[in-house]
C-alpha cells in the first residue's frame, strides 16, 4: 500500500529543504562574495552568483607569504600526524582485540578511564613543556595522537575479523607483528581510510594545540592565521583596502577567500569521507 | 610461574604492538593526571612539580571565595544545560523526520549535506559568525535593516551570546549526530510497522508506539554521555567567540582557566579549577548512569 502525498509530506520536505539549505548556503555565499568585484560586494548585491567575476582576492591570498607558509605547515602536520595516529591506534587496537594478551583487561580499563577523566589543560601543558615539545612540529602531532574513541572503534572492527586470518598467519610462521602488518592491515582498508580521515580532519582543524604549544609564528598552522586575520581584525575597519597588488579588494571578500582556501581541502575530500564515515562511525556503536 | 611464562610467550608480540599506545597513554594522559598534584602545591617552575611546597586547599578556597566563581559557574552550567535542552533533541527530531521520507534519494541527499558543517573547524565557524553577523557588512544585518530595524552588533552583545553559541552548535552537529539514531531506526523490525498498520495505527501512533520505543536505548545512552559533559563546554569555540564586552555571559570555567592559568601563569590556581570541573563532570555522569540503571534497562556499565 502506498499512502498519498499529503500536507504532512509537504511540510516534511519543506523542513528538510530548510536544513539542507542552511548547511549549504553559507558556503555558496562566501564563494560568491570572494569571486565578485568590489562594487557589488560593497553595495551588498551578491547573494548566489558572483557579480563582476574575478580572482583578485585569491591572487592576494596566495601572494601572502604568511598564508603560504601556514599552508605548508598545516599539510606537514596533517600528513605526519595522521600517519603517527593511525599506526599507533591501529596497532594498539589490534592488540587489545586479542583475548589472550597479557594484561589486556588492565590496559583496556586504563584506556577507557581517559574518556571520563583527564589531567586537564594546565597539567597537560606543563607536561608537554617538560618534554621540550613547545615550539616544535611534535607539539602539533603528539599530545593528541590517539583518540580513545577511534581506538575503541578500531578495536571493535578487529574483533569482528575472522579467526582464520590469524591462524593462517601462524601456520605460515608469522609473529603477531607480521600478521598485523601483512594480513590484518590489508584487510582493513575501509576502517583505516575512515579513521585516517577523522584524524586528518581533526589535525587540519586543530587550533587548540597551536594556541597552547606554539609561540613561533613560523610554525603557525592555517587556523591561527585565519583567527588572526578574521577574528582579531573583527570590529575594526571594514571597507576596501589596497593589499599587495594594484587592485582594490574588499576586506570582507579577502576574508571569505581566506576561509574558502582554508576549507577547500575538506570540501574536496568530503565526497570520499562521505562514502566511508557513516559506516565507520557505526562500527563502534555496534555493541554485543 | 610456568603458566605466566607461557602467556608471556603467547603475547609478547601483541604487547610489542601495544607498546606505542601504552607509551602515549602514560606520557600524555597519566603523567598529566599526577600533575594535578600542583593544585595542592605552590607550583614553582624552577622547583618543578615534586619539589614545590604543599599548600593544601589554598587554591580551592581562593577559587570558591573569588568574586568570579558564581558568575563562571552560572555561565558554564547555563550553557551546558541549554546545550542539552536544545541541542540534544535536535538530531533526534531530524532523524525522525528523515525516517518519514519515502524517497531514498531525498533522504540521502539531505543527510549528506547536513553532515558537512561537522567537518568545518571552529575557527572557520566563528569567523563566519563574525562576518555574517557584522553590524556594518554582515548578511544578517542587511536582512535586519531591510525589515526596517537598525542593525544589531550581535557578537559584542552579551544577551545574544548563549543563543548564538547554541544555534551554531546545532548547525554544526545536527546532521552528524543523526547517524546513530538513523542506525537505531533502521534496526527496528519492519514487521512491527506492518502489524501496526493492520491494527489501523496512524503515522503518529506508529511514531509514538513503535519508533520511539525502538530508539529509546540509543537516546538514553547518548543522554548519559551528554550529561557527563555538561560542564565540559567546547573550549575552542567559546574562546574564539569571547571578547571583553561579553564576559558577563560568555566567560566559562575553561576560558577562565586558560586566561588565569596559562596566560597569567597561575598554574596551581588554574589546575584547581580544572580538577573541580573534572570532578563535577564525573559526578554528573555517575549519577545519570545510576539513575538510568535504576529506572530503565539501559546504562553505560
Amino acid at each position: 500500500m502506498k499512502p498519498k502525498f499529503g500536507v504532512f509530506d509537504a511540510l516534511l520536505y519543506l523542513v528538510l529543504f530548510g536544513v539542507a539549505a542552511s548547511a549549504l548556503y553559507p558556503f555558496i555565499y562566501m564563494i560568491a562574495v570572494s569571486l565578485s568585484g568590489t562594487v557589488p560586494v560593497l553595495k551588498g548585491e551578491v547573494f548566489f552568483w558572483p557579480k563582476e567575476f574575478n580572482l583578485n582576492t585569491y591572487t592576494a591570498v596566495f601572494d601572502n607569504p604568511e598564508i603560504g607558509r601556514a599552508y605548508v605547515n598545516t599539510i606537514i602536520y596533517t600528513v605526519l600526524g595522521t600517519a603517527i595516529s593511525l599506526i599507533v591506534s591501529a596497532a594498539g587496537a589490534y592488540s587489545l582485540s586479542k583475548r589472550d594478551m597479557l594484561f589486556r583487561n588492565g590496559f583496556m580499563v586504563m584506556v577507557v578511564i581517559t574518556l571520563f577523566f583527564s589531567g586537564g589543560m594546565i597539567p597537560t601543558f606543563l607536561v608537554v613543556k617538560s618534554y621540550h615539545l613547545i615550539d616544535t612540529i611534535w607539539a602539533m602531532v603528539l599530545p593528541g595522537a590517539v583518540s580513545t574513541w577511534n581506538l575503541i572503534v578500531m578495536r571493535t572492527f578487529f574483533t569482528g575479523l575472522p579467526q582464520e586470518v590469524e591462524e593462517s598467519g601462524k601456520i605460515d610462521g608469522l609473529t603477531d607483528v607480521g600478521i598485523f602488518f601483512r594480513l590484518v592491515l590489508p584487510l582493513s582498508k575501509a576502517i583505516l581510510a575512515t579513521i585516517g580521515l577523522f584524524y586528518g580532519v581533526a589535525i587540519w582543524n586543530n587550533f587548540f594545540s597551536a594556541l597552547l604549544y606554539l609561540r613561533d609564528a613560523d610554525l603557525f598552522p592555517l587556523q591561527v592565521i585565519v583567527r588572526n586575520m578574521v577574528l582579531q581584525g573583527a570590529g575594526g575597519a571594514n571597507g576596501a583596502g589596497n593589499i599587495g597588488g594594484d587592485s582594490m579588494i574588499v576586506d570582507e571578500a579577502l576574508k571569505y577567500a581566506t576561509i574558502i582556501v582554508t576549507t577547500v581541502p575538506i570540501l574536496l575530500i568530503y565526497p570520499f569521507l562521505q562514502k566511508y564515515f557513516a559506516k565507520g562511525a557505526l562500527i563502534g556503536s555496534v555493541k554485543g | 610461574m610456568a603458566l605466566l611464562r607461557l602467556r608471556w610467550n603467547r603475547s609478547k608480540y601483541l604487547l610489542l604492538l601495544f607498546l606505542p599506545a601504552l607509551v602515549y597513554y602514560v606520557m600524555f594522559k597519566y603523567v598529566p593526571m599526577f600533575g594535578i598534584l600542583i593544585s595542592f602545591k605552590d607550583y614553582n617552575p624552577f622547583k618543578g612539580i615534586w619539589q614545590s611546597e604543599w599548600v593544601g586547599l589554598k587554591y580551592y578556597e581562593m577559587f570558591f571565595h573569588s568574586p568570579d566563581f558564581p558568575k563562571l559557574l552560572k555561565n558554564t552550567i547555563l550553557l551546558g544545560v541549554y546545550k542539552v535542552v536544545f541541542g540534544f533533541p535536535a538530531p533526534i527530531i531530524l532523524a525522525l523526520l528523515l525516517n518519514e521520507v519515502r524517497k531514498g534519494v531525498v533522504k540521502r541527499l539531505v543527510q549528506s549535506i547536513s553532515y558537512l558543517p561537522h567537518f568545518i573547524s571552529n575557527v572557520v565557524v566563528v569567523s563566519m559568525m563574525f562576518l555574517f553577523l557584522s553590524p556594518t557588512s554582515g548578511l544578517v544585518n542587511h536582512v535586519v535593516e531591510w525589515m526596517g530595524y537598525s542593525s544589531i552588533n550581535f557578537m559584542q552583545n552579551e544577551n545574544y551570546f548563549r543563543t548564538l553559541y547554541i544555534l551554531s552548535e546545532i548547525w554544526q552537529h545536527i546532521g552528524w549526530e543523526t547517524i546513530i539514531y538513523l542506525a537505531a531506526l533502521s534496526a527496528i523490525d519492519p514487521q512491527l510497522y506492518e502489524a501496526a498498520t493492520v491494527d489501523g495505527a496512524s503515522r503518529w501512533h506508529q511514531l509514538r508506539h513503535v519508533t520511539l520505543p525502538g530508539i529509546m536505548p540509543a537516546i538514553v545512552i547518548l543522554f548519559i554521555l551528554n550529561i557527563g559533559h555538561v560542564l565540559d563546554i567546547g573550549f575552542e569555540k567559546v574562546l574564539l567567540m569571547l571578547n571583553p564586552s561579553i564576559y558577563s555571559t560568555a566567560d566559562v570555567l575553561s576560558t577562565y582557566v586558560f586566561r588565569t592559568g596559562i596566560q597569567a601563569m597561575n598554574y596551581s590556581y588554574g589546575t584547581a579549577i580544572d580538577l573541580f570541573t573534572s570532578v563535577v563532570n564525573l559526578l554528573f555522569i555517575l549519577t545519570a548512569n545510576w539513575i538510568s540503571r535504576r529506572t530503565s534497562e539501559t546504562s553505560l556499565w
